[in-house]
């Protein structure tokens, strides 16, 4: 579904992405591990199109995306809920939510998709009317995903869901994305807690400063060694 | 006490032009971090296309109004297309520094073509003249007509950024303008028309102004441009009902202090309400600051 093709991205004299390429089919979970500063919110900005890549192509369905607005790439239906949840905190949760379907006229559709929002995140419905801001860490990021899923994307990028959450909210949020994949919608998720990340996902990417150094199946990483020292904490 | 209510009237007409000037600045602030100086140069073009649609067009007021803030609006789009849209990733300091050339350059070419001198404004004719008394205090037809446009637009202003779909994304650039981006929100298009309601706002303040104090130069919205920037930042930059409660509070100010004390003071006395604000409480008013959750 969504193919990257040998980007370079660069901030300045800094070369960010160096000739990443990866790919997530259509009804995968796919996730994009690495330390920090590796490059991975790089890599899911340059396709939104939040950044532009410096060469390289990015494909969503076979078609060369590089040149859209970020506008037309949610139209076309990649979502993302990004770092750092970047709700909207003057504002309603509705309101933030309304703003996830701000390229949409289907009000019917619309009403739906809010519908199944409340659905995966109870606590969304209950606190409606509160401003995002007084939201917990926890709420925040299903705020953020609940978001993202109301353009009705066909992939959905999550960037670090659980940075910040506790360990009870971490596993609450993994078990959501889990049902939103089920429901389906492709996710390339990308995430410094290897460990959940790897359970969850069919097949895994690994980023070290700007390159993709390894991949495989979930279950793959998870027995690698050189994962396990790196990442899982053995 | 009858001399409090009055000058209290007066302040609250003088702050009306304020507040209305002041929510251009607040609005343009919120959605690009910019003290847009030639914000008080369109308020001194819409002064003047009033004058001109008055004088030369015979126009009535209201049409007057409505084409002075047509006009201002248009200004208003066209300066953050030419001057400030090129500069969107430069420093603030640079869009800044060209926001004081497009005021002097809007300024010295309103001289070319206007000249440098004070023109009177059109005595207004009809329903807009005389005064009502309240016991003893007096109350022009003037004042309640700069009173009453500024609350319809300041109802018609919450009613598009609370309501439409527009004042949402405005709300939501000035609030985070990558996660608007990624909400699908054309950023450039928000920020053309956070201009123009900016705009179109200082269009009709130039024009009530020009009823408050019946004349008009092509400086004249220097000062009145800095006393509504400071309106902006007393109710805390950036926040829209901040900048119109700052914009009464300091004409009601500006007026007490000339009527009971000297008025030379009175432009000092503003001065010293930015200083004390930026001292106390920079955030102004009703701004907070912002935490970050875990």
């Amino acid at each position: 579904m969504l193919e990257i093709k040998n980007i370079n991205v660069h901030f300045g004299v800094i070369h960010a992405l160096k000739g990443v390429s990866l790919t997530v089919n259509e009804g995968e979970i796919v996730t994009l591990i690495g330390a920090n500063g590796a490059g991975k919110t790089t890599t899911l900005r340059t396709v939104s199109g939040l950044k532009k890549p410096t060469d390289g192509q990015i494909l969503l369905e076979g078609k060369d995306i590089i040149s859209s607005s970020p506008q037309d790439r949610v139209l076309m239906g990649i979502s993302q809920a990004p770092e750092g949840r970047r709700v909207f905190s003057a504002m309603t949760v509705l309101e933030n939510l309304e703003l996830g379907a701000y390229l949409r006229r289907d009000k019917k559709e619309i009403a739906k998709d809010l519908e199944k929002v409340y659905n995966h995140f109870p606590i969304l419905a209950d606190r409606k009317k509160q401003l995002a801001g007084t939201l917990s860490g926890g709420e925040q990021q299903m705020l953020a995903i609940g978001r993202a899923m109301m353009s009705r994307p066909r992939i959905l990028l999550l960037d670090e869901p659980s940075m910040g959450l506790a360990p009870l909210f971490v596993q609450e949020i993994f078990n959501i994305i889990r049902d939103i994949n089920k429901a389906g919608t492709t996710i390339l998720l990308v995430e410094q807690n290897a460990s959940m990340a790897l359970q969850i996902a069919n097949r895994a990417y690994v980023m070290e400063t700007g390159s993709i150094v390894l991949s495989g199946t979930g279950s793959e990483l998870m027995q690698s060694d050189d994962i396990k020292k790196a990442y899982l904490g053995g | 006490m009858e001399q409090l209510f009055q000058q209290i009237i007066n302040g609250i007409s003088l702050g009306s032009i304020y507040a209305l000037i002041a929510l251009g600045y607040t609005m343009v602030y919120g959605i690009i971090k910019l003290i847009n100086f030639a914000h008080s140069d369109i308020y001194m073009l819409g002064a003047f296309i009033g004058y001109f649609s008055m004088t030369t067009l015979k126009l009535g007021f209201i049409p007057s109004l409505f084409l002075s803030m047509l006009f201002c609006t248009i200004i208003g789009v066209v300066i953050e297309k030419v001057a400030y849209k090129p500069l969107r990733n430069a420093t603030r300091i640079a869009v800044l520094i060209t926001a004081i050339g497009v005021s002097l350059f809007i300024e010295y070419t309103t001289m070319a073509i206007a000249g440098a001198g004070v023109r009177a404004y059109p005595q207004m004719t009809g329903f807009l003249t005389g005064a009502y008394r309240l016991g003893s205090v007096n109350i022009t037809v003037h004042q309640i007509v700069i009173v009453s446009i500024t609350i319809i637009l300041m109802v018609s202003l919450q009613f598009i950024v609370k309501k439409t779909r527009i004042g949402k994304a405005m709300r939501a650039v000035s609030l985070d303008r990558d996660a608007a981006e990624l909400m699908g929100i054309n950023v450039d298009t928000t920020i053309s028309f956070t201009f123009a309601l900016g705009s179109a706002l200082a269009g009709a303040a130039g024009i009530l102004v020009g009823l408050y104090y019946n004349s008009i130069n092509p400086l004249m919205g220097m000062l009145p441009g800095i006393k509504a920037f400071v309106a902006a930042v007393f109710g805390g930059i950036g926040i829209i009902p901040g900048a119109m409660i700052g914009g009464y509070f300091i004409g009601i100010v500006e007026v007490l202090v000339s009527g009971y004390s000297n008025s030379l003071y009175r432009d000092g006395v503003v001065f010293a309400i930015l200083i004390l604000v930026l001292i106390i409480k920079p955030t102004g008013l009703l701004g907070k600051n912002s935490r970050e959750k875990v």
